[in-house]
């Protein structure tokens, strides 16, 4: 990026610089960590797009032959191994990386090369899980990847090897992120900056990462089960030998169910940030809001059962689980009255972010409803495994979580790039993809209730589905075109001159408070906080400037290091030694990178400093 | 805000509200050692789920051999008292102290390895193996992690040790020798739970 030497000029480093593309590899920076978590995840999602739209293609009309059922196993698995692995999770990471220690005050995170490593480990994991195409054997037994069909007999291929490490690589990322913004918005906060004057960002990202915390354990273990299985010939999940099929399926969703509110608790938090703003009010019920995110996350882990009601584990189980999915709904309707009241007597702008985030409250309120129908267990015997479920999923995955991501991408574009969007590009990127996303997945609930099996390759005439599969696969090309505006948009924003005021939308939050893109230091010095909403307060209520909290000075920055993309690498390396069987390649490649990590335990980095310039970091 | 008032503040960098390590390393830790508790509950619930499934292989009841595991365990937790002697020696600046400490609890843990390695060793002779049955996995795997992890920690120490050895110690390796005691105490603590669910219980039938 053209700004960043500009941006650093005059600043006296005292440690080892990296230039060009070594700087971003070697950068410990949580901007431009944010930065390559967001491209990364919309690199991911061109395939996991591209994935559905085949699968719509050969949807399109009775006995379609366009693709082998095997080939449609391995595009519906790969699509939902991206999107929720390689696409949901990165890019709210990538926000949260590129916002919440702006939020917060602080300078960078705890750890900032554990977070390039984390980085690192989700990229290579990424890239390393679609390899698998180059084997011939991608994994195709669907995202949550059931046994036994997964399992050494059924599926013989390298492909379920390459789901096993491929996500063991991500999922320790994902831990490390964890542990690094928990310590983060725990022990940095900017002084003032008390728990409940954080924004609602932050409150998410606090508790999506205790989710991850607890929920990234148990399918660590089962994949390591899974492996052991395949490659060792252990008997966890092989019947014959003792094993238990169902210890899969439980291990999978208890991280499994926590895993969709790790995905949609950070978009709520992109939607708390965004009415307000947009409405010009007060956020109404902030400490419901904290208090309900919290609630979730607690309810979210005795839930797990409501997956497996047609398992037959009996009435009382499936009752216990129907009424604590069903509890949900509480704390969650909380959240979406909060900011319909918040958006009530509001002056509202409709910029884009606005849109988006006004689309997420009515589509996540349908996925919503959907969701407390299938949690109720009798009648999820009826819709389980049809396309209602489908139509369920995507509406709080797509309607929720995906809507969420774009209403931050067009709020916070100006503080990650220092560009301001197209809004006119916008409106329409924003109208195709509504329009889109509803002509595609409405249409699901209808045939899923009409008894279309989920997963299956193709389909007789005369059930009455064909007309609502086209009517889907139209909307999914409509969904195409508003994301290829999407892409010019950002392509064009991002050719243009840098010259975003640092506070273009009158924000609340800290992050508007310095210069957009945010200098390497972030504040020139560290903000004093002195209410919720610290920048608006300053903005309405005083001089305009947040108080700093320390005399200005140099500031101490950690050194950039090639260290975590060496251990990601060689981690890689290790697994590809797995998958091809070969104890040598695989062991050696653990070695280097145990020796790797033995380096990074004993290391010292002294960092170098940096003076800010007069008035650089703020406004 | 005069300049004075912005210097007090920013003495108090620290959130106040909750009492909660100042160390980022310490309270890092303490967190990973939270994650690693979900880690090892899985695998003990795996275990609990399929322990009864010997299939015509050794039983828990016939293969654990309770002496052996009982001075392992006595090892193990004499290297949490001495890694604990080892710190207090640190935060008393006797370096040397420490040092001999860490070696100490570094030894017991290798003590504890070769425990291992040797019932690992007999039970394989005795036909319980990874493949034999999913009480074989389920063991294997679980005591397996427990002893990689000590494998781990006893590098961990080495290493801060000789590291010591070579430069003397500063603040910030202070605070290194100190977040790995608190994981060699985690990992002496889940040894404890093994040993009561897995060997005691086993025995008990």
């Amino acid at each position: 990026m053209a700004a960043i030497p500009e941006r650093l000029a005059g600043i006296h480093h005292e440690t080892r610089t990296y230039t060009g593309i070594w700087s971003w590899l070697a950068s410990v920076d949580h901007k431009k960590i944010g930065i390559m978590y967001i491209v990364s995840a919309l690199f991911f999602m061109a395939f996991g797009g591209a994935e559905a739209l085949i699968v719509r293609l050969q949807l399109w009309q009775p006995n379609n032959h366009l693709v082998s059922a095997e080939t449609f196993n391995q595009l519906f698995t790969m699509h939902g191994v991206t999107m929720i692995f390689l696409v949901a999770m990165p890019i709210l990471i990538g926000f949260i990386n590129a916002i919440v220690p702006l939020q917060i005050g602080a300078r960078d995170v705890a750890f900032p090369r554990m977070n390039a490593l984390s980085l690192w480990l989700f990229v290579f994991g990424g890239l390393f899980l679609y390899s698998s195409f180059l084997f011939g054997s991608m994994p195709d037994a669907g995202w949550f990847n059931y046994v036994p069909l997964s399992g050494a007999h059924y599926s013989p291929g390298v492909g379920i090897d390459f789901y096993d490490i491929g996500l063991q690589i991500t999922g320790i990322g994902t831990l490390m992120t964890a542990i690094n913004f928990l310590v983060t918005i725990l022990n940095m906060r900017a002084p003032g900056m008390r728990l409940l004057r954080m924004p609602l960002f932050t409150w998410s990202a606090l508790i999506t990462m205790l989710l991850i915390l607890f929920a990234f354990p148990p399918i660590t273990v089962n994949l390591i089960l899974q492996m052991f299985d395949r490659l060792f010939g252990a008997n966890f999940f092989n019947i014959a030998g003792g094993g238990n099929a169902l210890l899969w399926q439980n291990l999978f969703w208890i991280f499994g169910h926590p895993e969709v509110y790790i995905v949609i608790l950070p978009a709520f938090g992109i939607i708390s940030e965004i009415v307000p703003v947009f409405a010009k009010k007060v956020l109404f019920g902030y400490e419901s809001m904290a208090m309900a995110l919290s609630i979730i996350a607690f309810l979210s882990f005795m839930v797990w059962t409501h997956h497996m009601f047609a398992d037959g584990l009996g009435p009382v189980v499936n009752s216990i689980f129907a009424i604590t999915s069903m509890l949900i709904a509480v704390p969650t309707g909380i959240k979406i009255f909060n900011w319909l009241a918040t958006l009530w007597g509001g002056r509202i702008h409709f910029k884009t972010a606005m849109m988006y985030a006004l689309s997420f409250i009515p589509l996540f309120v349908i996925g919503g409803v959907s969701g407390v129908m299938l949690a109720m267990a009798p009648a999820d015997l009826q819709y389980n495994d049809s396309y209602f479920v489908v139509a369920h999923f995507h509406y709080v995955l797509f309607g929720g979580t995906l809507m969420g991501a774009l209403a931050g991408l067009y709020y916070w574009f100006p503080k990650i790039w220092g560009r301001v969007l197209n809004e006119t590009l916008g409106k329409w990127n924003f109208w195709l993809v509504f329009i889109g996303f509803n002509v595609t997945f409405f249409p699901m609930h209808i045939v899923g209730l009409e008894g279309m099996p989920r997963r299956i390759a193709t389909y007789s005439a005369g059930y009455g589905w064909t007309i609502w599969n086209q009517v889907s696969t139209v909307g999914a090309f409509i969904l195409l075109v508003g994301m290829l505006i999407l892409l010019y948009n950002l392509i064009t924003t991002f050719m243009r001159k840098a010259d975003a005021p640092g506070d273009p939308w009158d924000g609340r939050a800290l992050e508007w408070a310095t210069s957009s893109p945010a200098p390497e230091y972030n504040f020139a010095q560290t903000p004093l906080v002195r209410a919720r909403d610290a920048f608006w307060v300053e903005k309405y209520e005083g001089d305009g400037t947040v108080p700093a909290a320390e005399p200005a000075g140099p500031i101490h920055m950690p050194s950039p290091s090639l260290a975590p993309i060496g251990i990601a690498f060689t981690l890689v390396l290790a697994g590809y030694g797995a998958v091809l069987h070969s104890a040598v390649i695989g062991g050696f490649f653990l070695l280097v990178t145990f020796w790797q990590i033995g380096r990074s335990l004993v290391a010292e980095d002294h960092g170098y400093h940096v003076t800010p310039q007069i008035g650089g970091g703020s406004q | 805000m005069s300049t004075t008032d912005a210097h007090v503040v920013a003495q108090q960098t620290q959130p106040t509200e909750i009492g909660l390590p100042k160390d980022n390393k310490v309270l890092g830790l303490w967190i990973f050692l939270a994650g690693e508790s979900a880690f090892f509950a899985s695998l003990i619930g795996t275990y609990l789920g399929l322990h009864g499934a010997t299939l015509h292989g050794p039983t828990a009841q016939s293969i654990f051999d309770l002496p052996l595991t009982t001075v392992a365990t006595l090892i193990l937790l004499t290297s949490s008292l001495t890694v604990v002697l080892g710190v207090q020696a640190m935060q008393r600046k006797d370096v040397r102290g420490m040092q001999i400490w860490l070696w100490v609890t570094a030894l017991l843990g290798i003590f504890f390895l070769e425990f291992q390695g040797y019932e690992f060793f007999t039970f394989y002779n005795k036909g319980l193996t990874l493949h034999s049955s999913a009480f074989g996995s389920a063991f294997f795997t679980l005591t397996g992690f427990h002893g990689l992890h000590v494998l781990f920690g006893v590098f961990w120490i080495l290493l801060l040790l000789f590291q010591s050895l070579k430069h003397g110690i500063n603040e910030e390796r202070t605070s290194k020798v100190f977040i790995a005691s608190l994981y060699w105490h985690f990992v002496d603590v889940v040894w404890v739970v093994i040993f009561t669910l897995v060997y005691l219980a086993g025995k008990v039938g």
